[in-house]
């Protein structure tokens, strides 16, 4: 299933945010949408997956979904919304609950879920007693679940420190190899975008517009740290950065 | 060498621990021995005569007066009239108040119309209300249960809709971007998310209702601890006053035991 994005703006009381951004995400790829923080990423996130309402443009998707899909449209949250009287188990059982199917059925994607983010030891542990990076692979655990058409990822890596956010990168390209799910990951982070982005859409300061979307053509699983493919992505995406920040700087020294 | 180790300055002065205090802990044994004294000074100031035995009975006249109670079977009636009045207008007020608090957290025609009304309701002292109920429904039971199930509706809507409005709207949101029906996010993710602030109104509307009950007990019943209260008071016998004090000393007690009881169990998660 495709989730199309067309010429999205949106405000808050006067204030623009999005400046008419258009944006696919394809079947079996991971789009990062990279920005500076305030730039409307979380915003743009929202309204695709039906969070928000744009004061313009439209959101569609289009193809089927997989038999199995419960929720086509699924968040990966920064802050992992894990609910924190139930236990990793229940966390990722509550959004199976309302479905019908068997409870045999549903115990089996928990577990499944579980031991595709190696959580299966901690299934009874509440969120507290989890470490930042745990608490996140419960929530792409309860994500997994149920088996989306297209994963929606809010800086799912911020809230962490850098050495597990490179294991969740691990994690992540590990989980893509093995299922190749579609994906919108949001990031202010050029690393975390060309690690994982199949393409990386580069938005501007706010009104976040998307100002050119770089391809990186090198497969998941063989991306390293310094991959020469990875490192020419990255010094165009700071081009781009460079030239806008030249930019905003001399507008600003227009408007002193 | 790459430096010069500095030379031991001539006198050491050990710098001074400046973080104490600000902590206090409980001392084992310390609540039992300052009861013992108490009791030992309420013992002595009795036998020695320092005060009258009309003003504060012995000791020993207090349980005297507790075991005459228990073998003429008047205690057990009393306590049995108090509790009754005190579970059915607690459980009244408490299940109206939370299910009131709900709608004023979670409608904005609940919120526009009920609580209004509560806030005015609120500051009424609710005893003042009884001579109305009585009039309304009669000196028997319903009247003074119809008060104290008052006294404890409106801080228990207050409490609630406190609770639910600090539920975090992250965890709504999430439960609602994967489909969750809005019924089992109010009964999966507000009720439990708004339970700490709903005990913690327990814990406060239970004091009203003790008060409350005395109150009404005293303004017109028969049988219950605040009519026995008053009637001993009217009648000098103190040493049977006492007794009923401490009654409602340890009624208050194990309803706020009762509630910490809850509180572990329910909010094991934090
Ligand atoms: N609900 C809201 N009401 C008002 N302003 C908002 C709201 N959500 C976001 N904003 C503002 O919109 C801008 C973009 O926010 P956001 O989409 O969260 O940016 P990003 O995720 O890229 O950091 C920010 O300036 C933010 O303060
Ligand atoms: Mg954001």
């Amino acid at each position: 299933m495709d989730l199309v994005a067309r010429n999205i703006t949106h405000a808050y009381g006067g204030m623009r945010v999005l400046d008419d951004v258009s944006l696919t995400a394809r079947g079996g790829e991971i789009v990062a949408v990279l920005g500076p923080s305030g730039c409307g990423k979380s915003t743009l996130l929202r309204i695709m997956g039906g969070l928000e309402k744009p004061v313009s443009g439209d959101v569609f998707t289009s193809g089927e979904t997989a038999p199995g899909t419960l929720n086509p449209l699924t968040y990966v949250f920064q802050d992992f919304a894990l609910v924190p009287w139930l236990s990793v188990t229940d966390n990722v059982m509550l959004p199976l609950q309302h479905h019908p199917m068997s409870d045999t059925d549903r115990r089996a994607r928990v577990s499944s879920a579980l031991a595709r983010v190696n959580l299966s030891d901690f299934s009874a542990a509440y969120p507290k007693q989890l470490s930042g990076g745990m608490k996140q692979r419960a929530s792409i655990a309860r994500a997994l679940a149920v088996e989306p058409a297209v994963f929606l990822m809010d800086e799912p890596l911020s809230a962490l420190d850098a050495q597990t956010r490179d294991l969740l990168m691990e994690d992540l390209t590990r989980l893509w190899t093995e299922t190749q799910f579609s994906a919108i990951y949001v990031t202010h982070n050029i690393a975390e975008a060309v690690r994982l982005g199949h393409s990386v859409a580069v938005l501007s300061r706010r009104p976040g517009r998307i100002r050119e979307i770089v391809k990186i053509d090198m497969p998941l699983a063989e991306r390293r740290e310094g991959a020469p493919e990875l490192i020419r992505a990255r010094d165009a995406i700071w081009d781009l950065i460079r030239a806008e920040a030249a930019v905003a700087d001399r507008e600003i020294s227009h408007a002193l | 060498m790459p430096y010069e180790r500095a030379a031991p300055a001539p006198n050491l002065v050990p710098i001074a621990f400046r973080a104490g205090g600000f902590l206090p802990r409980r001392i084992p044994f310390m609540a039992g021995a300052t009861f013992a004294a108490a009791l030992g000074l309420w013992w002595t100031a009795t036998s020695l005569g320092w005060v009258s035995d009309l003003a504060l009975p012995p000791p020993a006249g207090v349980l005297a007066a507790f075991s005459e109670m228990i073998t003429n079977g008047m205690l057990v009636k009393h306590m049995a009239a108090s509790l009754q009045r005190l579970l059915i207008g607690f459980a009244l007020g408490g299940s109206f108040g939370i299910a009131v608090g709900f709608a004023i957290g979670l409608s904005s025609i609940a919120r526009s119309s009920a609580l209004p009304l509560v806030s005015a309701l609120f500051p009424i002292p609710k005893i003042a209300l009884l001579p109305l109920f009585i009039l309304w429904l009669g000196i028997g039971e319903v009247s003074k249960v119809a008060t104290i199930a008052f006294g404890v509706f409106s801080p228990m809507v207050i409490a609630t809709f406190g609770g639910v409005d600090s539920v975090d709207r992250g965890l709504i949101r999430m439960a609602q971007s994967f489909g969750v029906p809005r019924w089992t996010i109010i009964r999966r993710i507000v009720l439990p998310g708004a339970m700490p602030a709903i005990l913690s109104g327990a814990r406060i509307s239970a004091s009203i209702a003790i008060i409350l009950l005395t109150a009404a007990e005293m303004i017109g019943a028969q049988y219950g601890i605040g009519a026995m209260v008053l009637a001993s008071g009217n009648l000098m016998r103190t040493e049977q006053l006492v007794a009923g004090v401490l009654v409602l000393s340890a009624l208050g007690f194990s309803v706020s035991q009762g509630i910490g009881l809850a509180e572990k169990r329910l909010l094991r998660w934090r």
